[in-house]
């Protein structure tokens, strides 16, 4: 049986939203900046997705603008924050330790070239960020808050609405990575105090190679791209009118399901999550529970057992999964997210994810649950460090 | 990331030869820590008369390559002399998986390291000198 099992690394495009994408691969390919009556219909259908992504997020339709990807929407949200910010002395960011690395590592980046002061803020066994610690971090020299709206690894949903509060009130842009969460949850920029907000396509059923940055009106963060005067003059390079149109349909779709989705996956991710505590002993999960989780994500650490190991097993068996094990990635440091939880090396080593969606059935639940204790218990049986820790278990 | 591994590797992390414990074991050695992901722990069976390594068990915890390098490994020095079980290198148990991706050798190095751990731990117990341990860098 084939199961995908990583909709948090990419999802499939849907075939409408590809059907509406086709014409301008083709027919409609005109610049949309050009003069002639021609190019007109290119640039009304890169307004009507503007306009059904803004809506989506309770936005305005001048506050949407396309980028290339999540990524660099979270590279122009902070580095064109901090450029600008500099202007008037305040070079200090206020972020997680568990951002994703288009986060984090551009955090590195303003810190390196323009000296700016990071604070990366702890989060709590589950994965919360707690919003005092915001406040107490704050200066006058802070220049932007970038907490992310729900954790990629773990699924934790952070409250970025308090935040929001909190940063208008102190009268500090608020940027939120919402790359995951806005494939799963309603967002309401204007209620939840939202500044900024990084989107990307690829996670919601539309293309690779788009995404956006919402940015309430008012701000002016310096540009990230130069060149023309595309995106109102804030965002160069001609635009990608076929994978626009795709966000735009797959965000319009998106809603159109997301209660439904919501409950179906909810009730798919505890069903999975209530099986393996049940038939897998001493098997951990790894972030929240309930509605602080995203609906569709299921995080366990075997200890014993490393993730890679558990990824291969698995994929012999048709199972696509994820692991925050160093051995699936270029370096040899697990999950910078697994060890701000508090775990420990060997612990983050043997985590393994499974995030559901569209392509999950209730059969593909069942299946997994009746081969991985099978392959954890194969793994375990020749690990030296699950006899060591079962003979701990049983000297107490 | 997607790691390729030679076909050689996955018949030996699927299908690992030598797994579990020997009870008695004439000699014990562990290398690596759960910090780094790896562990690997062999057992062995030496005969007292010629030397020559009879059983030798394996426990890792690690990747499918800590794995796959531990079970051929034990298959390298099954048989040998324990003279001949301490040349082995962890070059040669690489070139005998048909290679590892270079992120990869370390755990190589991992099987070399708790062989020689076994054989000090052998010739301790049997009253001959212990041979100092080489540093590997990778």
């Amino acid at each position: 049986m084939f199961c995908y099992l990583d909709h948090t690394a990419t999802t499939p495009t849907s075939p409408e939203v590809l059907k509406a994408m086709m014409p301008y691969f083709g027919e409609i390919f005109g610049n949309p900046s050009s003069v002639y009556s021609f190019s007109k219909k290119s640039r009304s259908a890169i307004e009507k997705a503007r306009s059904q992504v803004a809506d989506a997020l309770n936005a305005e339709v001048s506050e949407i603008f396309f980028t290339s990807s999540g990524t660099e929407a979270d590279n122009w949200a902070l580095k064109g924050t901090l450029e600008k910010a500099k202007i008037s002395g305040k070079n200090h960011i206020i972020t997680t330790a568990i951002e994703h690395h288009a986060i984090l590592h551009t955090c590195e980046y303003l810190k390196k070239v323009e000296g700016a002061e990071i604070t990366y803020l702890p989060v709590d066994s589950e994965g919360f960020v707690n919003v005092d610690d915001v406040k107490k971090a704050i200066t006058d020299k802070t220049a932007l808050v970038s907490v992310m709206f729900a954790n990629n690894e773990v699924g934790t949903i952070e409250p970025v609405a308090e935040i929001g509060a909190l940063c208008r009130e102190r009268k500090i842009p608020f940027h939120t990575d919402a790359v995951q969460a806005a494939a799963h949850l309603k967002i309401d920029v204007k209620a939840m105090n939202i500044d900024m907000l990084s989107m990307s396509a690829h996670k919601m059923y539309g293309p690779k190679g788009v995404g956006a940055l919402y940015l309430r009106k008012g701000l002016r963060p310096e540009s990230f791209m130069h060149g023309g005067a595309q995106e109102k003059g804030r965002r160069a390079s001609t635009e990608n009118i076929a994978g626009i149109v795709g966000f735009g349909e797959a965000m319009e779709i998106l809603q159109r399901r997301l209660a439904d989705d919501l409950a179906v996956n909810s009730a798919r991710r505890d069903r999975l999550i209530a099986g393996i505590l049940e038939r897998i002993p001493h098997a951990k999960l790894n972030g929240a529970t309930g509605k602080h989780r995203l609906p569709n994500n299921i995080n366990f650490s075997f200890i014993g057992v490393e993730g890679e190991t558990l990824l291969l097993d698995l994929d012999a068996k048709g199972i696509s999964a994820s692991t925050g094990s160093a051995c699936s990635s270029e370096s040899l440091d697990p999950s910078h997210v697994l060890l701000a939880l508090g775990l420990k090396h060997e612990m983050a080593h043997g985590s393994l994810r499974f995030t559901i969606g569209r392509l999950t059935t209730d059969e593909q639940i069942d299946y997994v649950l009746d081969v991985l204790p099978e392959i954890v218990a194969k793994r375990r049986a020749m690990s030296p460090l699950w006899e060591d820790y079962m003979k701990t278990q049983k000297g107490e | 990331m997607a790691l390729d591994y030679s076909q050689k590797v996955m018949d030996h992390f699927m299908n690992p030869r030598n797994v579990g414990e020997i009870e008695n074991a004439d000699g014990v050695g562990e290398a690596g820590n759960p910090k780094c992901g790896d562990i690997m722990k062999i057992y062995l069976k030496v005969n007292p008369e010629t030397k020559v390594i009879d059983d030798v068990k394996f426990k890792t915890f690690g990747c499918a390559s800590a794995i796959a390098s531990s079970s051929m490994a034990t298959e390298l020095i099954k048989g040998k002399t324990i003279d001949e079980a301490w040349d082995l290198t962890n070059n040669a148990v690489a070139e005998a998986l048909d290679g590892l991706p270079p992120i990869k050798m370390h755990c190589s190095v991992l099987a070399e390291e708790s062989i020689h751990a076994a054989l000090n731990d052998y010739r301790a117990k049997n009253g001959m000198p212990v041979i100092p341990m080489e540093h590997h860098e990778d």
